[in-house]
């Protein structure tokens, strides 16, 4: 009667933990840049548009690596589900953070304005559909990510 | 901008092309053509690599002749010829504005690789060339442990010196080679230091010194607080040291020198970055008394610059457009009236300009010297290449021009060029002095 569980059902996250750790920077510091440019917008005081550049290009660094082994990992599970998709929304968050951080780099209101703004919000959503995507996955045992 | 975004993705956009080439030949003089702002997502940065002279020498028009009177300099500026016909030569670097944000790490590395490696002197050279071959025999530090100086002026026996903090006073005895003990006149704002010469002249009756004071960013992006009296002039008592701002929103006035015939002060000023390869044309303006220029607020006269908020438009509707534009990104650093009649009659009444050259531009402009002919103390017709070479053809430069000073007595143009640590003489042929076609006027 007592039959064992069956470990086959047993599933690993997406995401080796350490990859987790890198992602959680562009979660956690594009949209950091978003309240900071909406600050800025606000109150026009040039500091929030400068810690709106260093944590853009901290959530481009980081994310960048996590990209890089997301690639690796799409590779490895064979090109489908998830792990593409994961793959396709990091890509599509570092190229809207890169361009951001160019844009922020103009001087004074010109680094945040409509497209500063804009770029930041759609980094911040692409960034936590990622976080997403990359936490509720999950595939066999067996697999390891 | 968005048909640039792929150059920008690609990461390859830093160094490469990103703005219109632009054509600088409709923005010379009083009524430039000012294009629409093109801000691109990477601002162009073209930084010619420096090589050396070779051997060669910088081109001067037929009739003068050209010759490095001193060379191993440590980052010369800006010259004074002294009563004697001794030259001194300003030598130094300066700044010390902290980086902000991840955009003052990169641009600065890649305006670095455009700069001599040698560091500034922080001293004044004297330099003396008694046989007048056009070679100095003797090249000694006149004044050491300076703050980077800059500006130069010698009145009733004193020289005076604006470094990049304070404005010094050195008593001098005729044939000296060495001063010390120099005393502080005033101090200058100092704080940051985004433009930290401080350019000099005095005023035609020498009761009063000019000093240039440079903004303390592009176009505020440091915030407003650390502009104040920045982007100046002072005018300051040379007795007393009491100043008074005598014109406001001249984003970074390079070089003074009074129009002899007037006893007018003019300046020349670069103008801001960013805007694109054909804005802001730096230029060349008599400082009017209590005269606001634009800056930040607006460009030429009352250009919004969209960058700079909250605006100003009742403070911009007093600016005013400067006289003469030089075109964009030239950066002007040099200017010399000409007085008496050692030089041909074609250079009689005019201004010799130091155009160190550009970075934020694809073609590369400035990086040469220019004349602009004067007539009744305004400047009449378009400026001509004086001195030139200064660019190889595969883009590289093997100097850059920064001061200039034209010593009526001795009848020669001096040009500090702080890439080559080298400066020029340039004078009349022996020939060309004596063709009678200069003694007809």
């Amino acid at each position: 009667m007592a039959a064992p569980p069956v470990r086959q059902r047993a599933t690993y996250p997406l995401l080796h933990p350490l990859h987790a750790i890198l992602l959680a920077f562009p979660i956690a510091l594009f949209s950091a840049a978003l309240a900071t440019d909406i600050t800025y917008l606000n109150s026009a005081e040039i500091q929030w548009t400068n810690f709106s550049q260093w944590l853009i290009a901290g959530g481009c660094l980081m994310g960048g690596l996590a990209l890089l082994w997301a690639i690796v990992l799409a590779a490895r599970t064979g090109g489908a589900g998830r792990a593409v998709l994961y793959l396709l929304l990091l890509a599509a968050m570092f190229a809207a953070g890169l361009v951001n951080s160019f844009q922020h780099s103009r001087d004074g209101w010109s680094s945040v304005e409509t497209t500063g703004l804009a770029l930041s919000v759609l980094s911040t959503l692409l960034a936590l559909a990622a976080g997403w995507v990359g936490f509720s996955g999950a595939r066999p045992a067996g697999e390891r990510p | 901008m968005t048909r640039r975004l792929p150059v920008a993705l690609g990461l390859l956009g830093v160094l490469a092309a990103c703005g219109d080439a632009g054509t600088v030949e409709n923005q010379i003089g009083p009524a430039p053509q000012l294009p629409k702002v093109n801000e691109t997502l990477l601002p162009p940065m073209k930084i010619a690599r420096p090589t050396g002279w070779e051997g060669e020498l910088p081109g001067v028009p037929e009739g003068f002749v050209i010759t490095p009177l001193a060379t191993d300099l440590k980052i010369p500026r800006q010259m004074l010829v002294l009563p004697n016909g001794d030259i001194l030569v300003a030598e130094g670097s300066g700044g010390n504005a902290p980086r902000l944000r991840p955009k003052d790490v990169i641009a600065g590395y890649i305006k670095s690789l455009g700069k001599t490696d040698v560091k500034g002197g922080n001293r004044i050279t004297l330099l003396r060339d008694a046989d007048g071959d056009g070679r100095a025999e003797v090249k000694t530090t006149f004044i050491d442990e300076l703050d980077a100086p800059y500006g130069l002026a010698f009145v009733e026996g004193a020289l005076y010196v604006a470094t990049q903090d304070a404005l010094l006073r050195f008593p001098y005895t005729e044939g000296a080679t060495r001063l010390t003990g120099g005393e502080e006149v005033t101090k200058l704002p100092s704080k940051v230091n985004h433009h930290w010469t401080k350019a000099l002249t005095a005023s035609a009756d020498g009761t009063r010194l000019y000093v240039g004071i440079g903004s303390n960013s592009n176009v505020g992006e440091r915030g407003l607080e650390i502009e104040e009296e920045r982007a100046v002039v002072w005018e300051i008592d040379r007795q007393t040291g009491a100043r008074r701002t005598i014109a406001r929103g001249i984003r970074n006035p390079t070089a003074l020198a009074i129009e002899p015939g007037t006893g007018q002060l003019w300046a020349v000023v670069n103008e801001r970055d960013e805007l694109g390869p054909d804005l802001v044309p730096d230029y060349l303006t008599a400082v009017r008394d209590g005269a606001f220029y634009g800056w930040p607020y607006s460009y030429w006269g009352q250009n919004i610059d969209p960058r700079v908020r909250p605006q100003k438009p009742e403070l911009v509707k007093t600016a005013i457009a400067p006289d003469y534009a030089l075109g964009s990104h030239v950066a002007a650093l040099g200017l010399t009236f000409v007085t008496g009649e050692s030089f041909p009659a074609s250079y009689r009444q005019g201004a010799f300009i130091g155009q160190h050259g550009s970075w934020n531009r694809e073609t590369l402009s400035g990086y040469k010297v220019v004349w602009v002919p004067f007539a009744n103390g305004r400047p009449a017709g378009a400026p001509q290449d004086f001195v030139t070479g200064f660019l190889t053809e595969d883009g590289k430069a093997r100097g850059r021009p920064v001061g200039v000073t034209f010593d009526a007595e001795r009848g020669r143009l001096l040009i500090a060029d702080d890439l080559a640590n080298t400066v020029w003489l340039v004078a009349p042929s022996r020939e060309a002095a004596v063709a009678p076609s200069d003694n007809q006027e």
